[in-house]
């Protein structure tokens, strides 16, 4: 009975919570559209997502969560220093192939998009088969060294929040 | 008097990697080591703005802005996308098979494959 008229109960919990930020006054006219809101729209959208992944641990996506915001900053430094201080012969992009251990898609998702939005690495393709991910690294003289640190550093945690 | 220079050092910093990134633009010689410039302004350089934002309605106005953390949250959501479209359109366009890394297994990257191909690799439509 709670499953069909709360189908998703964090997606609901989210709407809720964004239409009040987006509305940006807590009043309780918004509180109850944004309730409405947070009821219809997964009831809606259950059958476009019939898989869902279950995430493990709250803490641990905290500490992802911050740890990829400190590596925006500092590779956002590094790549600032590659635009400016180093001439283009000098430069190495490399496209890279990471072999991933990872297979919910949404884990794979997220990786891909910690991926493109730390500085210096794009996510471009996944292989067809969805078991390795198509990298360009805008300087990277040392692509075994770029390989293994997405993969110890953003995959393992992934792999323990999702899997 | 701390909040003015906090929130001037922030827009400074915004503006700066802003500057960078498109300095960026202009400068690298090949589109996908471009694509590399603008993920940058997206993220210090709105960033810092954010930030500044953030603290101005804290601080000075008075009141907590949430319409900062919803445009992080949209942009964190909708930057990797754009980025990963332009990338597919330059793989299209301007690599084939043998100019990529091997995939290590026998089907290739999904830009490369038809949609026969795909049927027939997982014996089903999609």
């Amino acid at each position: 009975m709670i499953r069909k008229f709360l189908p998703h109960p964090w997606l609901t919990l989210l709407l809720v919570v964004v239409w009040q930020m987006l509305v940006n006054t807590l009043t309780l006219g918004n509180l109850v559209l944004g309730l409405i809101l947070g009821l219809t729209i997964p009831i809606l959208t259950a059958p476009y997502w019939p898989n869902r992944p279950r995430l493990r641990s709250l803490p641990r996506i905290v500490e992802y969560i911050v740890i990829v915001l400190w590596d925006i900053i500092v590779a956002n430094v590094q790549v600032a220093g590659v635009i400016l201080f180093k001439r283009n012969a000098d430069t190495r992009p490399a496209w890279i192939d990471i072999p991933l251990k990872l297979h919910t898609p949404e884990a794979i998702t997220v990786l891909a998009g910690t991926i493109t939005m730390t500085p210096g690495t794009i996510s471009s393709d996944l292989s067809a088969d969805g078991h390795t991910l198509l990298v360009h690294c805008l300087h990277a003289p040392d692509p075994d060294a770029v390989r293994a640190q997405i993969k110890s550093r953003y995959e393992r945690r992934l792999m323990e929040i999702f899997e | 008097m701390i909040v003015d220079i906090l929130i001037s050092a922030f827009l400074v910093i915004s503006g700066i990697f802003g500057l960078v990134g498109s300095v960026g633009l202009i400068k690298l010689p090949h589109p996908m080591m471009r694509l590399h410039a603008p993920t940058k302004a997206t993220t210090l350089g709105v960033g810092g703005a954010l930030i500044a934002s953030l603290l101005y309605f804290y601080f000075v106005a008075g009141r907590f802005s949430y319409h900062e953390l919803m445009i992080t949250l949209f942009l964190f959501l909708t930057a990797p996308i754009t980025g990963n479209f332009i990338a597919k359109v330059h793989i299209h366009r301007h690599e084939t098979r043998d100019s990529l890394p091997s995939t290590g297994s026998e089907r290739p990257w999904a830009t490369f494959e038809s949609d026969e191909d795909r049927i027939r690799a997982e014996g089903h439509e999609l």
